[in-house]
């Protein structure tokens, strides 16, 4: 998508609120993270998943949509570190490459890809090309490349070579036991949350996650004060 | 062509006003919109102390609009005042709070508070249904809205009060005339209506709350026709909501008899929805030659 004013100031790990319907059905807009800056040009990958991204899908070239964007204060941190690892899962994989793309020349980079089979394997080539140092794709039947999980193989790899960063996006189980692990190695990590969402600005507050603040446990937003959280502080 | 209107003493350049809890406290629409534009900002329900609020999933979407859930978060009526009153009132537009509690104490003690500070006029949050006490237990009969409105009407002595009724109940003229009994300057309605979505996959509700508010396009002919009701059960002024989307479902609502009109949820939909509002009455009102925009509030005829 076109968006000069979506791009000049987009940050990875934001987001857009996509306007999916002139008659109000579905009420709401989609929340749905940015994949890629290129120029002016946007990109979003998202699946189908139910009438408002059917809708979305079916949008025609050429055509205008209403978008809200970018959103989000709590985005990945791209600055200068020895080595990070980047890990996703299924649709959490697509935020991520922003994010490996602006790290490029800043660390050594490695990417960890996890897919439920090969069916589902996305932007494989566009990873490849950015070219890390190292890149896992993943299918939990072992029906493309790896057999098994992406975070078994950052594991590995973590153990042989320390990271000082962990970057997260994909299903909330996946992101647990990634924070979990990371606590235990004290390894700092951020990780992309998602809630269901109404406004997507910090007004109507419906996408609350539990975040500790001076001790106290209070809700932040993940529109708002995420979607990217420091995985310490959040308790999802 | 006029466009202002008087609720109850709050004096507003048009009728059109924004929805406690759907605006926060007018921050995060800024960016969007031009504040100073709307008749008048109803503030997030806003208690006494802070409020966590409810665990998480706290909306989801349903035909028609949405389910919330989100239990009163705020920060207390202290932290507004230091941190956003000062702020919101930089803009040309009515400040009213929506004061919410669980006990009549705590009311009466917010209002006690409310009545001293800069703002112009109270909205009173009987009608919350995700809270387990206070807001629901008060505002569904008319002995509960009476008991409490007069209670706090004698501490909310300097600022109009509005009391926010709920439309889960039989008759709302009932609780509608226990806050003009009681000394209310007007009523607002409707509130959210009690729904509930399952996940059948999961066979447990989507909300964490197990039941949410609807409220959308979907609830818009229950508030058109509680307002009508009310409007001729009353005569204190009508403050109408309830899915409003644009210009033609405001004057529907004034049609019926509200004085002035609240955009909800529709402001998370489009966040110019409220502008476009203000903009579609004008509108209307020139294709009807309407001079006054007073001039057709409860003016619907009856079959």
């Amino acid at each position: 998508m076109r968006a000069p004013e979506i791009t000049k100031d987009a940050k990875p790990g934001q987001f857009l609120e996509l306007k999916v319907s002139e008659t109000g059905e579905p009420f709401l807009r989609r929340p749905i993270s940015i994949n890629s800056i290129d120029g002016d040009l946007v990109t979003i990958i998202f699946a189908v998943k139910g009438k408002g991204t059917e809708l979305l899908s079916k949008v025609e070239v050429g055509k205008k949509i209403d978008i809200m964007g970018p959103l989000g204060k709590g985005v990945f941190e791209v600055q200068e570190y020895n080595n990070v690892a980047i890990i996703g899962g299924g649709l959490g994989s697509y935020p991520l490459y922003e994010l490996t793309k602006r790290l490029k020349g800043k660390t050594s980079i490695n990417v960890y890809l996890g897919f439920r089979d090969k069916s589902v394997v996305t932007c494989e080539k566009e990873f490849e090309e950015i070219g890390v140092n190292k890149l896992v794709i993943a299918t939990d039947d072992g029906s493309y490349k790896e057999k098994g999980f992406a975070i078994d193989f950052m594991k590995k790899d973590i153990e042989e070579h320390m990271v000082d960063r962990i970057f997260a996006c994909g299903p909330t189980p996946m992101l647990r036991a990634i924070k979990k692990y990371a606590e235990e190695n004290n390894i700092p990590c951020q990780v992309s949350l998602e809630e269901r969402m109404g406004c997507g600005i910090g007004a109507c507050l419906g996408c609350a996650v539990k975040v500790k603040e001076d001790g106290n446990e209070v809700y932040k937003h993940v529109c708002k004060d995420g979607p990217v959280f420091f995985a310490k502080d959040v308790d999802f | 062509m006029n466009t202002q209107v008087n609720l109850c003493g709050i004096k507003m350049k048009n009728p059109v006003t924004v929805a406690s809890g759907t605006f926060g406290y007018g921050r995060e629409y800024a960016d969007y919109i031009d504040l100073n534009r709307l008749g008048g900002i109803i503030t997030k329900g806003t208690s006494l102390k802070p409020r966590m609020g409810n665990p998480s999933p706290r909306i989801c979407e349903v035909p028609g609009g949405m389910l919330n859930s989100i239990g009163l978060q705020n920060p207390g009526v202290e932290y507004f005042a230091e941190n956003d009153l000062p702020w919101l009132r930089k803009f040309d537009t009515k400040i009213i709070v929506n004061a919410c509690g669980s006990t009549i104490d705590e009311y009466v003690e917010l209002c006690r508070i409310l009545n001293k500070l800069d703002i112009d006029g109270v909205e009173l949050n009987l009608s919350c249904p995700n809270v387990k006490a206070g807001c629901l237990a008060f505002g569904t009969t008319y002995e509960g809205v009476k008991e409490v409105t007069s209670q706090v009407k004698k501490v909310l002595t300097d600022k109009p009060l509005i009391v926010k009724l709920t439309p889960n109940v039989t008759d709302i003229t009932l609780p509608a005339k226990g806050a003009e009994d009681a000394g209310a300057d007007g009523v607002s309605g409707i509130n959210t209506l009690l729904g509930m979505k399952i996940d059948i996959d999961k066979k447990r509700p989507v909300l964490a709350n197990n039941t949410g508010g609807f409220s959308g396009p979907g609830i818009r002919s229950i508030g058109v026709r509680m307002v009508y009701q009310m409007s001729k059960a009353i005569s204190i002024p009508i403050l109408g909501m309830g899915g409003i989307t644009n210009g033609d479902d405001a004057i529907e609502y004034m049609l019926a008899g509200a004085t002035a009109v609240s955009i909800g949820s529709s402001n998370f939909a489009d966040p110019e929805t409220s502008i476009k509002t203000i903009e579609g009455i004008e509108k209307y009102m020139k294709k009807h030659n309407i001079e006054d925009i007073n001039s057709i509030i409860g003016t619907v005829q009856m079959n």
